[in-house]
């Protein structure tokens, strides 16, 4: 008897990813939609994808997507919950688009708690423009507007948007991942449950950080790049609980 | 119809907008339009599926109401000025997915931080699409209180017919100026027919995406002419003028909003002298009342077009009349409210240096 082990999950279109081999978003998307599926909310999710590589995430998952304009994920999520407060609403941004230009809305979301859920993925880098230095890049890191590496005396310091939305009291959860290693990805599924689980409670806001590679734009061969996050990254954004006001309130 | 109230023109605003099944505003605080908002706070708050939203920047309201559109709500913001400008990413996004939404316009002097006092001066930003990409937004010019009550209810109703972000172009003066006014019935958005487009989790049904971005530019190409006949089809169904003693008149004041209720005091006074003076008033300013100035050039060989700004819709007047006729004008930007004599004086003067009272 042949036992099935491995499948496409149920909220993924059958549709080929466009991201580059060894990038951190297909393995995120793939994530998501497990999520989704095993807490069964895939008729009431909506997402809102950013500007950015993953502007074309509506491509990949079975559910209903709004798109956002750059850096405003969590201005339209909240406008699409408090129309629809029983639906399931996620923002997936990038660490450009959540922690440059849509500072003030995510962190003014965070503070109303809405009971939204963002998914903030880290990789250092503005990937669809072509490498242009992040909020996150970390200091010494190359990008096509940092010659020589940042500079933090000229470029300024790595933002740990985390660490900061922790401080507003709307915001209940938040965690910092990676889908580096087979444990990492496992670690990032459980705090994508979490956080899905912290919005179906009505618990308030809450946001999954993942530091994910972009081999491309770091000029690193995919082994090379998850090593990197693993060894460098990780640095500068310690892979952690930030702030956990759920534990133990959810199942 | 109800009773009659007397009520300030940014709360008349307020109030048609909920009777109209709004149930999603989101602003930030401007001057000179903070009662609306704090109006529909009080208004949203007394219903059980009404949501305000003080918003922490002009750019997150705007965005809020995207998303409350994707969900289907009958959605409103409010500003003035330099709060419109910063919502025109926001604006060309909503005309782009095709989103329905109301966003009120009290016009201040400008450019800049300008000042506070009425103005019209936003004109162009409202009836050329204001922000990037090729779309226009449908804008209306109440006059009156009541015709506030009247375009409030209409703006919502053009926004869901056309799927289309729709201005309601006011200023300071009508904001604070208080008038009787009557409402319709309320609206329960329950009733109103169902949109087989919104974003509402895909139960029993494929799943949907909402979007602007069309890489493929054959696709992008289309989806622009797509738009384009929508306009198309908006300006020959809604173009609305409203005309004053024209009937006779060899000169027509051509005003909108509170210049031409200006315009109104100044052709009474005309008229006493003898003057044949009447007014066209453009109710839709996008899309222009052109076949009404048209029509009307068959008769009138002077217009004499009056706002408050240094001439704006004058070039729409230009534009609909192709040489047609005479175009006169004559503005007084920055805030400044012109007296009915003043233009009175305006009106006589044009008169007789174009030799209008010989015959």
């Amino acid at each position: 008897m042949v036992k099935k082990v491995f499948q496409r999950p149920k909220y993924l279109k059958k549709a080929v990813f466009h991201y580059c081999p060894g990038c951190g978003h297909s393995i995120i998307h793939r994530l998501i939609a497990e999520v989704i599926e095993e807490l069964d909310i895939g008729e009431k999710v909506i997402g809102v994808p950013p500007a950015g590589c993953a502007v074309l995430a509506y491509d990949y998952f079975d559910v209903d997507m709004g798109e956002s304009p750059h850096g405003r994920g969590a201005a339209v999520a909240t406008g699409i919950k408090r129309i629809l407060p029983d639906r399931i609403v996620f923002s997936y941004q990038g660490d450009g688009d959540i922690a440059a230009i849509g500072t003030a809305e995510t962190i003014h979301a965070a503070n109303r708690g809405e009971k939204i859920t963002t998914i903030f993925v880290n990789n250092g880098v503005y990937g669809m423009t072509g490498g242009q230095m992040a909020p996150t890049t970390i200091a010494g890191q190359n990008s096509t507007t940092t010659p020589g590496g940042r500079d933090v005396k000229r470029d300024g310091f790595p933002l740990d948007l985390s660490e900061m939305l922790a401080v507003a009291k709307g915001c209940v959860y938040i965690e910092r991942t990676a889908v580096s290693s087979p444990k990492n990805i496992r670690r990032t599924k459980r705090a994508i449950t979490k956080a899905f689980k912290t919005q179906i409670e009505g618990l308030g806001f809450s946001l999954v950080e993942i530091l994910s590679p972009c081999p491309t734009n770091w000029k690193l061969s995919s082994v090379d790049a998850h090593k990197w996050v693993e060894e460098q990254m990780v640095k500068t954004f310690p892979l952690k609980v930030i702030k956990d006001e759920v534990e133990g309130v959810i199942s | 119809m109800g009773e009659k109230q007397l009520m300030r023109g940014s709360h008349v605003i307020g109030e048609a907008a909920v009777r109209a099944g709004c149930r999603f505003y989101a602003g930030y605080p401007i001057t000179p339009q903070n009662e609306l908002a704090e109006y529909t706070a009080s208004a949203m708050a007394r219903l059980e599926d009404g949501t305000f939203i003080q918003a922490e920047s002009e750019i997150a309201a705007i965005n809020m109401l995207i998303g409350a559109s994707m969900a289907g709500a009958r959605v409103m913001t409010s500003s003035s000025g330099p709060g419109i400008s910063l919502k025109q990413e926001g604006i060309s996004f909503l005309a782009a997915m095709e989103l329905p939404a109301v966003i009120v316009n009290t016009m201040r002097g400008g450019p800049g931080l300008g000042n506070i006092a009425p103005s019209q001066g936003d004109y162009f930003q409202a009836t050329r699409g204001g922000g990037h990409g090729d779309y226009r937004t449908i804008v209306l010019a109440p006059a009156s209180g009541q015709e506030l009550v009247g375009l409030t209810r209409k703006a919502f109703e053009y926004a869901d017919e056309y799927r289309t972000p729709v201005f309601i172009l006011g200023d300071g003066m009508m904001g604070q100026m208080m008038e009787p006014v009557e409402f319709p019935e309320p609206i329960d958005p329950r009733s109103l027919p169902p949109k087989p487009w919104i974003l509402n989790g895909a139960k029993g049904r494929p799943s949907r995406i909402i979007k602007s971005l069309l890489l493929d530019t054959s696709v992008e190409e289309d989806h622009n002419w797509k738009l384009a006949r929508k306009y198309e089809r908006i300006e020959r169904e809604i173009a609305r003028a409203d005309t004053y003693l024209t009937t006779d008149a060899r000169l027509v004041v051509v005003a909108y909003g509170t210049a031409a209720r200006i315009a109104k005091g100044a052709i009474k006074r005309a008229r006493e002298l003898g003057l044949k003076v009447g007014l066209l008033r453009p109710i839709t300013l996008w899309p222009f009342p052109k076949r009404a100035l048209v029509e009307m050039s068959r008769q009138v060989k002077d217009f004499l077009v009056f706002e408050m700004s240094t001439g704006q819709m004058l070039e729409d007047v230009k534009l609909s009349l192709e040489g047609r006729s005479q175009v006169h004008f004559y503005g007084r930007p920055g805030g400044i409210i012109s007296t009915p004599d003043e233009i009175a004086k305006v009106i006589n003067t044009i008169y007789h240096r174009q030799h209008l009272n010989e015959d």
